[in-house]
């Protein structure tokens, strides 16, 4: 599986997800600059955590302008599989390739520790969060990947991530490239990584 | 503000009048947050050197060598003035400049620590919460992980809050200093100047007094302008095109440009007409001692950067950067506006005549004082260690404990680090309470399997024109020189904060020890 991450000025979580995709995939992902307008050709595009233009404005608002974001919606369009984490995900949803918003969370404060998430399809994982505007809401109904298994940050439904209606694009607020070596809180992220896009032998 | 004999001293060794601009130069230049005028003498006798030292105090931060080509670069920093003036820029801004300190030496920062010391909660909330707000959001969106924070409260710290930020960085490349080995351009990057934070150096070397009002002081960080700096600087830094760097600190292009300077016995010529102003009208005085963040000026060698076109870097990261001037070799500091001088003065005046300050030993009285901490059951500290991002990077293998451990970047190693303050014992005695933190730091790292490599520390003091609090930091220093050379734990870098006191009243004499320990082959 070729994997590529998109990164913004900001981004900060990319060096640890281009070794979690390495470890995932067993192939070095590429790395992109925001400023292109062409992606190179992979099976999947990462959109990594970080402040982007340092959350000014709001998270995610100036990124979602990026010249790259014109050929993330293409790729998006042709079926091709992306994944926002934290503020990747503020990202896609501020360029409206997901439904709904993150807003501040409501303790108003930035929260890190490792939180319990369910899947869809019912499995339970022990996962980092750390985000300071994490609170989905979405006045439509929308198709949940995770959610968390109590009210962490005031999000709708407990929401912790979410896939578009074409079920290619998906957004989530967890890390999973903070939960996969053996001194992490749990090796977590690599079996969400493999299930989600079937990786499992 | 100058005394009378160093107005003496300047006139004599100028041979003249300074003009305006130069009493500006001069007053900031000879502060005790600049000159360390009470301190130097001292400072000098602490044990800095060892077998793993690569360059110990006098650097924008102290280095040890790791073997195997790596190197560990740390320091810790007082924010105690701006952070009581204004708790989320003061403490956000100490953060930030801290990190710019291990990033100027060429290391990328992988951690950072913090040791805090409140008033009690119930009359702190507004600093306590302020403070921890401006550190989360400050180191949160550098992204570098916050892996420690100590918190002490007492009521001795309710009008002087301190707050001391350590940042660590690591490199398996070349370490750059802030000493030019030859000539070259100067150069000026990442953010404009505006007026926040003049006069910054000055007022953090005067107590507080009531009803003050000090706003302007401080300055105003923005962390993305640091992780885009950070990016910048470590790219620029592979070009081989560096000379020299040094970080803009207390009193900005002032103290930057005459200290590269000065370390490498040149003079340096320097035009303010091409800063880049976020103020309209600024005068050449407040370009200078202008204290806003995120910026640096870096020597390079010129026919090789203008052939490498090294400054494309910053057009990339969209920062700002030119040529602000070059070294020389007058051994002058001068300063024009496009063609007019407003400053020129030989670099040997600038430097401040160390003093010699009187102590008063007054260990009996100190023994009425000593009361042991409190315990405070309304207060969970959880609260703040949560507002940290403890895990991006994804190499920290344990926060928030006594010693905290954070694995190398593609490395079996790991180094574990702890902050260490015990203000009641160092109240009661001096010299026992530093030896006392100095073995504690020891012991801990010991204890959790790594080699202690070496300290930094942040010495938080009051007035030290009062006898008795020279005598607290005589002996402070006593006592760190004695039991660092028996432990062979050497001082690499650190940073003195004297005048934490308000309306006569200062706090316990608060030595902040931050040490650092080597795990050769992290196992889990």
């Amino acid at each position: 599986m070729k994997t590529a991450i998109i990164i913004f000025p900001g981004s900060n979580c990319d060096q640890e997800t281009e070794k979690f995709l390495y470890e995932c995939t067993g192939v070095r992902p590429m790395m992109v600059w925001h400023k292109e307008a062409v992606l190179p050709d992979a099976d999947l595009y990462v959109l990594p955590g970080g402040f982007s233009y340092g959350d000014n404005l709001r998270a995610g608002a100036i990124s979602a302008h990026s010249p790259i974001l014109k050929a993330i919606k293409r790729a998006a369009d042709e079926g091709r599989q992306i994944l926002g984490i934290c503020n990747g995900f503020q990202i896609l949803c501020e360029a409206g390739l997901l439904p709904g918003t993150l807003l501040p969370n409501k303790s108003q404060n930035f929260i890190c520790k490792p939180v319990k998430i369910e899947s869809q399809g019912g499995h339970n994982y022990t996962i980092p969060i750390a985000h300071k505007e994490g609170n989905y809401y979405s006045p439509s109904i929308v198709n949940v990947a995770f959610t968390y298994t109590e009210d962490i940050n005031g999000s709708m439904g407990n929401i912790a991530g979410v896939y578009n209606n074409q079920l290619n694009v998906l957004g989530m607020m967890p890390h999973p490239e903070r939960a996969f070596e053996s001194f992490h809180c749990s090796q977590d992220g690599i079996t969400i990584f493999k299930t989600l896009f079937n990786l499992h032998k | 503000m100058l005394t009378l004999s160093e107005k003496q001293t300047i006139r004599t060794n100028l041979g003249r009048l300074p003009n305006p601009t130069e009493m500006h130069v001069f007053e900031a230049s000879f502060s005790e947050h600049c000159s360390y005028k009470s301190s130097k003498h001292w400072l000098k006798q602490l044990y800095t050197t060892g077998e793993h030292v690569l360059h110990g105090p006098g650097e924008n931060a102290g280095v040890v060598d790791i073997g195997d080509n790596e190197k560990i670069v740390f320091k810790c920093e007082s924010h105690n003035h701006p952070s009581f003036i204004e708790p989320y820029q003061g403490a956000a801004t100490g953060v930030g400049g801290i990190m710019r300190d291990i990033f100027t030496m060429g290391a990328r920062p992988i951690c950072n620590l913090n040791s805090l010391h409140f008033g009690m909660p119930h009359n702190s909330r507004h600093i306590i919460d302020g403070v921890v707000k401006g550190i989360s959001d400050y180191g949160n969106c550098v992204g570098v992980p916050t892996v420690s924070s100590k918190c002490y409260f007492a009521n001795t710290y309710t009008e002087n809050p301190l707050v001391n930020a350590m940042s660590v960085g690591y490199t398996n490349k070349e370490i750059f200093t802030s000493v030019p080995h030859k000539k070259g351009v100067v150069v000026y990057v990442g953010a404009k100047t505006g007026r926040d934070g003049i006069g910054g150096a000055i007022m953090a070397s005067e107590e507080f007094t009531e009803g003050e009002k000090k706003h302007p002081t401080v300055q105003v960080g923005d962390p993305f302008q640091e992780k885009l700096l950070i990016e910048a600087s470590l790219e620029l830094f592979e070009t081989g095109t560096v000379i020299a760097a040094q970080d803009m600190g207390a009193a900005g292009i002032l103290s930057s440009t005459s200290e590269v300077a000065l370390k490498g016995n040149y003079g340096i010529e320097i035009d303010l007409a091409k800063v880049p102003l976020r103020a309209a009208g600024m005068e050449p005085w407040e370009i200078l001692l202008s204290e806003s963040q995120e910026r640096m000026i870096f020597v390079l060698d010129e026919d090789k950067a203008e052939k490498q076109n090294v400054y494309k870097i910053f057009e990339k990261w969209d920062l700002d950067c030119f040529i602000l001037g070059r070294l020389t070799d007058t051994n002058n500091f001068v300063v024009t506006v496009k063609d007019e001088t407003v400053c020129d003065i030989p670099l040997k005046v600038l430097e401040a005549p160390e003093l010699i300050r009187a102590t008063e030993d007054r260990s009996e009285k100190r023994k009425q004082y000593f009361f042991p901490p409190q315990i405070i059951a309304d207060f969970d500290v959880r609260e703040i260690w949560e507002q940290y991002d403890s895990q991006v990077m994804g190499n920290t293998i344990k926060s928030f404990e006594d010693v905290a451990i954070v694995r190398l970047p593609n490395s079996p190693k790991a180094i574990a680090m702890i902050t260490v303050a015990n203000p009641y014992y160092c109240n009661y005695n001096p010299q026992l309470g530093v030896k006392l933190v100095i073995h504690h730091c020891h012991a801990m790292l010991n204890a959790v399997g790594s080699i202690p490599l070496a300290i930094t520390n942040c010495l938080n003091f009051g007035n030290p024109e009062n006898p008795e609090i020279m005598w607290e930091f005589t002996e402070t220093i006593e006592g760190m020189k004695e039991v660092c050379k028996e432990l062979k734990f050497p001082v690499v870098s650190g940073n003195v904060s004297f005048y934490n006191e308000t309306d006569g009243v200062s706090i316990f004499p608060t030595p902040v020890i931050g040490a650092v320990g080597l795990i050769e082959n992290y196992k889990t």
